[in-house]
């Protein structure tokens, strides 16, 4: 097979040039100084410090919080979905996961700002409130509408996976279960459950990533203050234009993402 | 055969969790037939901002400039996505792991530090940010969707088909073109079409990159979002939601009619 | 034989439009080894998983000890299953496998690896517990099931198509140690296969079916011998089925001559069918036979030839270890008890 070895070449040229190199460049970066016009190649921690210094710990510490909540309600109400999903005949399971892609399918913007609309203080939730006689009540810009955005935004990012660990599952090692004795909520604790881990780990890992570095949820579903680490990237890049800085965040996140992977792949080793 | 039926419970989850997926796609649907501007309550039907949307400049070029950046990008990196694929999967040397491991890096990356890397890269290459910058970086992020697809597809094939061509005297070029290649067409396509829809749906990547003159439709509702939105943008999105859903109806009646024979046949023993 | 231990009675089953079982009534003994055996789509499984619990019947009762638990959930049977694939759980290795229903019945830890290593042992599997189950082979997964089932001391064990997915040479020995397991532990075997081999050398009693019907129950020896229709004969070894008149007992006419048999019971000039097996054939010199024909076709099968010799109405094929060259003029043999006269069935 050495003929293909050439076709290969493109793609290293390519991933070489404009995935690794960029990414060295960004770790550069985040230890030099005023790096923005030339690359003068003075290490420092400046920019590590100034993180610490400043209340910037709370942005990681609320955006590491507000991913596990996201990732944990996805889990559960999205398991159960899709446990639900996998019992159907094989075609309605395809009909069904078809339905949960194509929300996906919409711009994403549209569908938080249909959010918007419905949670907003005149919206349509508080209008109907209205005509049941019933006080309105606050829900945007709180912790509440920016769950709600971020859990239907990547809610299928945790059904699909977990569906598929579910429904590729020898049924007949359930009917095993119950043959040896298992009641039916033992058979799920004991049998499905545990197979469907990898998907379920898959999914957690997947949304996890999504929600910790989102930015353009929270910013429309919580307010031009709701700070995570997402919008303090977006703004040292955009509006402050200290890169440097920006640098040493993203190289954070993107630490603490390498952290959570590891940890997760190390559960799913454990688990086979 | 032992399909239980699901429980009414079961029935009515799931009925609550596919209305609340699907209310924002309803609010968007209903309030671009509303006559009046604001969002929050119908006053009656009019088709008023789809005559405005198409008359719309601004707009339709954000549009089109969307169209152009997907379909290109999803051509471009179906053609490396492609061969990457076929390198990756056919060639067994020491530094593979790492290589895949690189080829996926861009869809586990953030968007946003993906974003601000290519910022800060095409920057140092005094690239002017504009199309070919947006080319590049949704190539970048559409790459890896078509290679994952083409990789599963060509690691579930039969390399005898492959050697049996050579074996009858075939090139590796024409092996490639003749056997390889129709074989691995569906998984390039579905790879594609997921990229293109990533494409026209990014926001995140192309703030970034997208220059000051250039606006995709994405970065069109985003600005549109925070200063005010004119309900135009729920009536594009309503067309565009008809033309994915004609789209889908289109490929599985494509699939039905020349797939013809699904696993229909049930055991019954 | 002892007590009878499950009985079915009227049992039917549609699937959607489909009757798949139309009406089974069987009685199954204690300490039995019982073979189900048909084609597939027979609906050999289906009542399998009826008497496990997997389905429910559309009409009809299953009696275990007397009483009635067509609507009880297998986990409240006390009957296992080694399933056609093993369906051992991945997540487990071997003696947790077997280790699952005991578990679950919350038996002492001590107890629990005792009965395990013993299982294994009559499995012939010791040393295996800590093995990862999906790397063993074919032959290895189906003595865990079993060993997983059996652990559990239920008073039947259900088994379908067991050995289906392993290759020919272990099939011949795990034929074997599925019998003498079945009497070691003296309890019910209920067999499921499409092999009638399998179902001859392994049953007590075998039980044909086809198109969710049962064609005849009975002892190997008398599903073999006296078949009681077209399709069992046809189903079971190779038969040469010819149509005829039952003249009166004792004698029966086909083929323009009348001959001895040993079948009584049916009445004068009826018309039935008669099953001649192959290597109950012989040849003879034309003169000491009534029917005669032409050689035309003859094969080596190693231990015999297979001849077929063509008379002026039908093809006989004939099992016998003598050489005959084809052409040759020759007769057709055979003795009284040799003739297995059978009702005539409309539709096959």
């Amino acid at each position: 097979m050495k003929h293909y070895k050439k076709m290969i070449q493109p793609y290293v040229v390519w991933a070489a040039l404009l995935i690794v190199i960029p990414l060295i460049l960004i770790a550069l970066y985040a230890f030099t100084e005023e790096g923005n016009e030339v690359l003068t190649l003075s290490f420092t921690w400046k920019n590590f410090a100034k993180f610490l210094e400043s209340t910037y710990v709370n942005v990681v510490v609320k955006s590491f919080w507000l991913g596990i909540i996201t990732t944990f309600l996805c889990l559960l109400l999205g398991y159960p979905l899709a446990f639900i999903i996998s019992r159907f005949p094989e075609k309605t399971q395809a009909t069904l996961i078809l339905l949960v892609t194509i929300p996906e399918w919409i711009n994403m913007l549209l569908r938080t700002y249909a959010w918007m609309n419905i949670l907003a203080d005149n919206g349509i939730i508080n209008q109907l409130l209205d005509l049941l006689g019933m006080r309105p009540v606050n829900m945007m810009y709180t912790d509440f509408s920016v769950i709600l955005g971020l859990v239907c935004n990547f809610m299928p990012f945790m059904i699909i996976p977990i569906h598929t660990s579910l429904s590729k599952m020898d049924k007949s090692l359930i009917e095993a279960a119950y043959d040896l004795g298992a009641t039916p909520f033992q058979t799920f604790r004991k049998v499905i459950w545990k197979l469907s881990i990898p998907g379920v780990l898959n999914g957690i890992m997947m949304v996890f990533l999504l929600s910790v570095s989102t930015f353009v949820i929270p910013k429309l579903l919580g307010g031009g203050q709701y700070m995570l680490i997402g919008n303090l990237i977006e703004s040292q890049f955009i509006s402050v234009g200290d890169w440097n800085f920006g640098s040493a965040i993203s190289l954070i996140l993107a630490v603490i993402i390498l952290i959570f992977m590891s940890l997760m792949k190390r559960m799913d080793k454990q688990e086979e | 055969m032992n399909v239980r039926k699901s429980s009414i419970w079961e029935r009515i989850y799931l009925g609550i969790m596919f209305l609340v997926m699907y209310l924002p796609i309803g609010v968007v649907i209903a309030f671009s037939f509303n006559e009046s501007k604001l969002p929050v309550r119908f006053t009656g039907f009019s088709l008023v901002w789809y005559e405005k949307l198409f008359a719309d400049h601004a707009m339709m070029e954000a549009l089109l400039n969307s169209l152009i950046l997907g379909v290109l990008s999803c051509l471009l990196s179906a053609v490396i996505g492609t061969l990457g694929a076929v390198g990756l999967s056919r060639t067994r040397w020491r530094s593979r792991g790492l290589m895949e491991y690189i080829s996926i890096l861009p869809l586990m990356i953030p968007e946003i530090i993906l974003g601000m890397v290519l910022m800060a890269f095409f920057y140092m290459l005094r690239l002017p940010f504009g199309m070919l910058t947006l080319l590049i970086g949704h190539t970048i992020f559409c790459v890896p969707y078509i290679l994952i697809e083409v990789k599963a597809r060509l690691e579930g094939l039969d390399p005898f088909l492959e050697e049996a061509a050579r074996d009858m005297g075939a090139g590796p070029l024409r092996t490639f073109r003749d056997v390889t290649l129709p074989l691995v067409m569906p998984a390039v396509l579905s790879g594609s079409l997921l990229a293109f829809a990533m494409s026209m749906d990014d926001v995140v990547i192309s703030i970034f990159i997208n220059g000051p003159r250039l606006s995709t439709l994405p970065i069109k509702v985003y600005t549109q979002i925070k200063t005010g939105v004119t309900p135009e943008i729920n009536a594009l999105c309503t067309i565009m939601l008809a033309a994915t859903v004609l789209a889908f109806a289109a490929w599985y009646l494509c699939k039905k009619l020349t797939g013809g024979k699904e696993e229909d046949e049930q055991q019954v023993d | 034989m002892s007590n009878k231990l499950i009985e079915l009675k009227d049992l039917t089953k549609n699937f959607d439009d489909q009757q798949v079982l139309r009406g089974i009534n069987l009685d199954i003994y204690e300490n039995e080894f019982l073979t189900l055996l048909g084609p597939s789509g027979c609906g050999k499984t289906t009542t399998l998983r009826i008497i496990a619990g997997f389905e429910e019947p559309s009409s009809g009762e299953v009696l275990f000890n007397g009483i009635e638990i067509s609507k009880l959930p297998p986990y409240k049977r006390e009957i296992n299953t080694v399933f056609q694939k093993y369906a051992l759980f991945p997540h487990l290795n071997v003696a947790d496998n077997i280790a699952f229903g005991l578990n679950l019945k919350k038996v002492d830890k001590s107890v629990i690896a005792q009965k395990v290593e013993r299982m294994l042992k009559m499995v012939g599997l010791e040393g295996f517990e800590k093995r990862d189950v999906t790397l063993l082979s074919g032959g290895q997964q189906q003595r865990v099931a079993i060993a997983r089932a059996l652990v559990n001391e239920p008073k039947v064990l259900l088994l379908d198509e067991p050995l289906g997915a392993l290759d020919a040479k272990i099939r011949k020995q795990m034929q074997f140690e599925l019998k003498k397991i079945q009497q070691e532990v003296g309890i019910t075997f209920i067999y499921v296969t499409h092999d009638q081999e399998e179902a001859l050398t392994m049953s007590d009693t075998v039980v044909v079916m086809n198109n969710g019907e049962i064609q005849q129950i009975g002892s190997p020896i008398d599903i073999y011998n006296e078949p009681e229709n077209r399709f069992v004969a046809n189903f079971i070894g190779e038969s040469n089925i010819i149509e005829g008149v039952m003249v009166k007992d004792f004698l029966v006419e086909f083929d323009g001559f009348r001959f001895e048999c040993v079948d009584k019971g049916f009445e004068e000039m009826e018309e039935i069918e008669v099953v001649l097996r192959p290597e109950d054939l012989d040849i003879v010199a034309p003169e000491d036979a009534k029917l005669t024909g032409v050689v035309q076709n003859t094969t080596f099968k190693g231990v015999h030839y297979e001849i077929l010799v063509k008379t002026d109405l039908r093809i006989y094929k004939v099992q016998t270890t003598d050489y005959a060259e084809p052409g040759r003029k020759v007769g057709l043999s055979f003795e009284p008890e040799d003739v297995h006269v059978m009702y005539k069935m409309g539709a096959y």
